[in-house]
């Protein structure tokens, strides 16, 4: 997903007609959408969702500002660069998640 | 101008058609004096602004012009090489206009193949089953619709991000090509389209969903 969503990147920045202040948004399929936003520090956010979503780039700004930072980058025992094993940062990011209003446990 | 391009893909990932529809873009020209408070590197056979954004020139804008004299790639009209030519002092003060770059026809061959490639990462990286590729993509400045059809020819269209109705336009442009690219006897498939009546119907096509599109700039 990594080298998918540079070489995207890279594409976009070569396509566009104007010059960007964003970049690359989101694109989606006939079954999904997935969710882009980068930070200035290189820190990416990925959400894939259903294609009624419509722009949540807050929403993931929100995950990396709120959730990202505070939990695991102020957090002494998270070491930044590897994965992430801290609980706490699990299961804020689940419950935020399950409280945004596109979220709906679909049946299948 | 709210359909920036059309391109369209054959079943192999080469570009067999391109149409380029958008306003001319943004460009600075400024006259300078010696030394050149830019910083400008040479990449991919063109100058581009490494460091030093001001007055509406950006970084990775392309030196477009020299005293009115169109560039080549990294050779001024002259003969000469553009970096070198702004570094002697004995030039100035000289006029330099700044631009986006625009893309040469490798290039664009080149973007088309990335984004066949692209496409089809896209299915695959789907979290559910019997995904199409990528349909979509959005940026702040453009949004890139595609349409594969079932023989595997892609219609890529570049356009506005407020315009509307490019789903029918993908069709539409679909239609055209089977009327005009593969009823004509002298087309041979999946080879570049070089036909007068293609290109014709496309364009009324391009104007026909402008005007029809949103309420956006220029309508």
């Amino acid at each position: 997903m990594y080298g998918m969503l540079f070489s995207i990147r890279s594409f976009v920045s070569k396509m566009s007609p104007l010059d960007m202040k964003d970049g690359f948004l989101a694109f989606q399929t006939s079954r999904y959408k997935l969710h882009y936003y980068e930070t200035p520090t290189g820190i990416k956010v990925v959400m894939n969702t259903d294609l009624g979503v419509g722009p949540i780039r807050d929403v993931l700004h929100h995950i990396y500002s709120a959730l990202y930072v505070e939990l695991v980058v102020k957090n002494p025992l998270c070491p930044l660069g590897q994965t992430v094993q801290s609980e706490l940062f699990r299961s804020r990011l689940d419950s935020y998640i399950r409280s945004l209003p596109f979220f709906s446990a679909r049946a299948g | 101008m709210a359909i920036f391009s059309v391109y369209v893909v054959n079943k192999a990932g080469g570009l067999i058609y391109q149409l380029d529809s958008y306003a001319p873009r943004a460009e600075a020209e400024k006259t300078f004096s010696y030394p050149l408070d830019l910083l400008l590197k040479l990449h991919d056979e063109r100058v581009l602004v490494a460091f030093g954004q001001r007055d509406g020139i950006r970084v990775g804008h392309a030196v477009l012009a020299i005293n009115g004299k169109d560039v080549n790639g990294k050779y001024t009209a002259d003969g000469k090489e553009v970096l070198e030519y702004l570094g002697n002092p004995a030039n100035y003060p000289v006029s330099v206009r700044f631009g986006r770059p625009r893309l040469t026809s490798n290039e664009k061959l080149m973007l088309a193949s990335m984004f066949h490639s692209l496409f089809a990462i896209g299915s695959q990286l789907s979290p559910e089953q019997g995904s199409s590729g990528i349909e979509m993509l959005e940026t702040d400045t453009f949004k890139l619709h595609c349409f594969q059809t079932l023989t595997g020819i892609k219609f890529v269209v570049l356009a506005d991000p407020r315009q509307a109705g490019i789903d029918s336009l993908l069709r539409k442009i679909y239609e055209i090509y089977s009327d005009f690219a593969l009823k004509n006897p002298f087309y041979s498939l999946e080879m570049p389209i070089r036909c007068e009546l293609f290109d014709q119907n496309l364009k009324l096509a391009l104007e026909v969903a402008e005007k029809a599109g949103t309420f956006g700039p220029g309508s």
